[in-house]
């Protein structure tokens, strides 16, 4: 039989069909799994932003890894994208606690929306705000996921009394309110402003951060004790870094062992007639040295302004107070 | 002659008959006749661990402060992009780990396969392992073999026992590797979570020859194979062949792990054994085998559920690789041995 161009054109046409039959229906299982979706987890948990190398540290100017190989945050030693992901997994929530009293007040406004804007963005946070006036707190603007609990207290007369008595109130609270609430607390001062994000980053068991004093030079152990009987006082030769009160927090069962054994010591400081400088600052230093963080932040996160910055490639949060000393709170 | 006729007929048939196949498996999803897969009954077991103990209380250490501004390492990456240690020669301070573990009264398990001609080097394991291993800790050596007879029993340190588990004598070398994971979890349920806290896989084919301490403990602990800890991730050997369970595409992945080491919290480990197995089983069905076996699966696992401590190349060295300047101590290495001979 002659072949004709018919036959021909009859052979490519059945060619180019079956063709298209084999390319869009996927015969073997593999080429399914190619059409199908891959599953969200698995393509955020990618490091495709950073090539990830052994023999290439992002930093090599700072302490990354405590001796009891606590992992201290610096901009360049993570990636926010894959702890995201491993915090989605969690679904857990995270608590903030703040206290405005008297002339505090004044800072709420840009201490709310710049907390808004920049810590923990985009998972749902608590605020739970303390405060003496709670009339006078203007309607705050708040992201659609985090919840604002204005929560009335009373205002010590003395400034001995407010910091123990913040503890005080943070454990009670904890026990009768926040673990019900949220999994993770941070305890923040509110006289401070975020510049840039703080994010997942600082979620960990038992989270300290480190004084800016001590990434400049010349600078001794801030707050160590005069009277050694203080509850607070930490010997000559001990001590890994000194923590700075104003930002701290970890698991609601950690903070809650924290506030308890800080307020306790503070208490029996009172009683024996002692009053530590830099007051609950210098208990937590107490209590962190006996139970080490898990997780450092760097002073980043809570960079004094008025310090000229070496190795802070990023200030995430800053006080707000224009004084050169520090306000006793 | 076929008419012309008749011809173009045909045609038109088989074009209808395509568009309506194409139609019917554009829009809907693509149906597989369902295998079934053996499911041991150990699979939905929920097992009563020995409860956890976090890190309670460091007591009073005299030491030099560290500094903030003073990396230890800095030829090295210490911390992961997702924060976990990586843990080298002089990134952690042994007395202060060895002052926050001991209290807690741990018992650590150690699981070895010594099967077939493996079990010659089951003595040099364990005595190096009575050395360098977590010295004064309690220990359980738990040996996997085919032949109980032929492992020797040592004189232990205080604490530490030994206990042999009997295995089928597989059919090659690979199967030992590919049913390991399922071994082990099956052990686990079985035994060991009721017997220890954490739980550390390592070959058998291997020596201590330095300290290997509490530093390695940790939820999942994985370790950086000492071949590819210098080489971009397109060269790692994950499974590329995208019919595996075990694939991994070009671009992604962190470091490529070892299967000779790894380890964590007992629950934790039997959580991983038992995804690894299954992983092994749906490619089994699928008549196809990864790369390096249950390595590869390893890799998969470990891509999705990052390991919350890394062990440098120190914890898993092979000894024959020449020693470069990042490795300040090699703890636990291969054995010089005759491939051939040993995977007859």
């Amino acid at each position: 039989m002659r072949i004709t161009k018919l036959h021909g054109l009859a052979v490519l046409v059945t060619a180019g069909i079956t063709g298209a039959i084999w390319y869009y229906y996927p015969f073997s299982p593999a080429r399914a799994q190619e059409h199908k979706a891959s599953p969200g987890e698995d393509s955020v948990l990618k490091t495709d932003l950073y090539e990830t190398s052994l023999m290439f540290p992002w930093r090599r100017d700072v302490l990354v890894l405590t001796p009891w190989l606590a992992p201290i945050v610096w901009e360049g030693t993570f990636n926010r994208d894959i702890l995201n992901a491993q915090y989605l997994q969690k679904k857990a929530v995270t608590g903030v606690v703040t206290f405005a009293v008297e002339k505090y007040i004044q800072f709420i406004e840009g201490f709310m929306s710049s907390a808004n804007t920049y810590f923990l963005a985009g998972h749902p946070v608590n605020f739970y705000l303390f405060t003496d006036n709670p009339e006078k707190i203007s309607h705050i603007q708040m992201a659609p996921e985090n919840h604002l609990f204005v929560i009335p207290v009373q205002n010590d007369p003395r400034w001995q009394d407010i910091s123990r008595s913040r503890m005080d109130i943070i454990s009670c609270y904890i026990q009768s309110q926040f673990q019900h609430e949220v999994d993770y607390l941070y305890s923040l001062d509110i006289n401070v402003q975020l510049l840039a994000h703080i994010g997942v980053e600082i979620i960990d068991a038992l989270v300290a951060t480190i004084s800016s004093w001590q990434v400049t030079p010349q600078h001794e152990n801030k707050g160590s004790e005069a009277h050694p009987e203080a509850q607070s006082a930490i010997p000559e030769g001990q001590g890994d870094f000194y923590y700075t009160a104003s930002f701290y927090g970890g698991s609601v069962p950690e903070v809650y062992k924290l506030t308890r054994a800080c307020s306790a010591g503070l208490r029996e400081d009172t009683e024996n007639g002692i009053e530590a400088p830099w007051h609950h600052e210098s208990h937590l230093n107490r209590y962190l040295l006996q139970h080490r963080p898990t997780r450092l932040l760097s002073p980043e996160y809570y960079w004094d302004p008025e310090l000229s910055p070496s190795t802070i490639q990023v200030k995430r949060m800053c006080p707000v107070h224009q004084h050169s000393q520090r306000q006793r709170m | 002659m076929i008419s012309r006729k008749v011809l173009l007929a045909s045609l038109v048939c088989l074009g209808g008959v395509a568009a309506v196949i194409w139609a019917v498996a554009g829009s809907g999803k693509v149906h597989y006749l369902p295998y079934y897969l053996p499911c041991p009954e150990i699979f939905s077991m929920k097992l009563q661990y020995t409860e956890e103990k976090l890190i309670q209380l460091f007591p009073q250490l005299f030491y030099q402060q560290p500094r903030v501004l003073a990396p230890k390492r800095q030829d090295v990456l210490t911390v992961t992009p997702w924060l976990a240690p990586i843990i080298w020669e002089g990134t952690f301070d042994p007395e202060i780990l060895d002052s926050a573990y001991r209290p807690l009264n741990l018992t650590i398990g150690v699981t070895a396969f010594a099967v077939g001609k493996y079990t010659r080097f089951a003595p040099r394991f364990l005595q190096s392992a009575e050395q360098h291993f977590l010295r004064g800790y309690r220990v359980n050596y738990y040996i996997f073999t085919d032949s109980p007879q032929s492992i020797p029993h040592l004189q232990l340190g205080p604490g530490r026992r030994l206990l042999t588990v009997p295995v089928q004598k597989p059919s090659s070398w690979q199967e030992i590797s590919m049913r390991r994971m399922e071994a082990i979890n099956q052990h686990v349920a079985k035994q060991s979570h009721g017997e220890v806290q954490y739980l550390f896989c390592l070959d058998i084919d291997m020596v201590f020859h330095n300290p290997w301490g509490p530093e390695t403990l940790g939820d999942t602990v994985a370790a950086i194979h000492p071949g590819y800890f210098d080489v971009p991730r397109e060269q790692f050997p994950y499974e590329r062949r995208s019919s595996s369970a075990a694939f991994i595409p070009e671009g992604e992945g962190d470091f490529y792990y070892g299967g000779a080491v790894f380890g964590g919290l007992v629950r934790k480990v039997y959580e991983l054994t038992k995804m690894c197995h299954m992983t092994i089983l749906a490619d089994k069905a699928n008549g196809i085998m990864a790369a390096w076996q249950e390595e590869s699966h390893l890799n998969r696992h470990f891509l999705s559920h990052k390991p919350s401590k890394l062990l440098s190349p120190e914890y898993i060295w092979d000894d024959r690789k020449p020693k470069p300047p990042e490795i300040h101590l090699i703890r636990f290495s291969t054995v010089k041995k005759n491939y051939k001979e040993v995977r007859n």
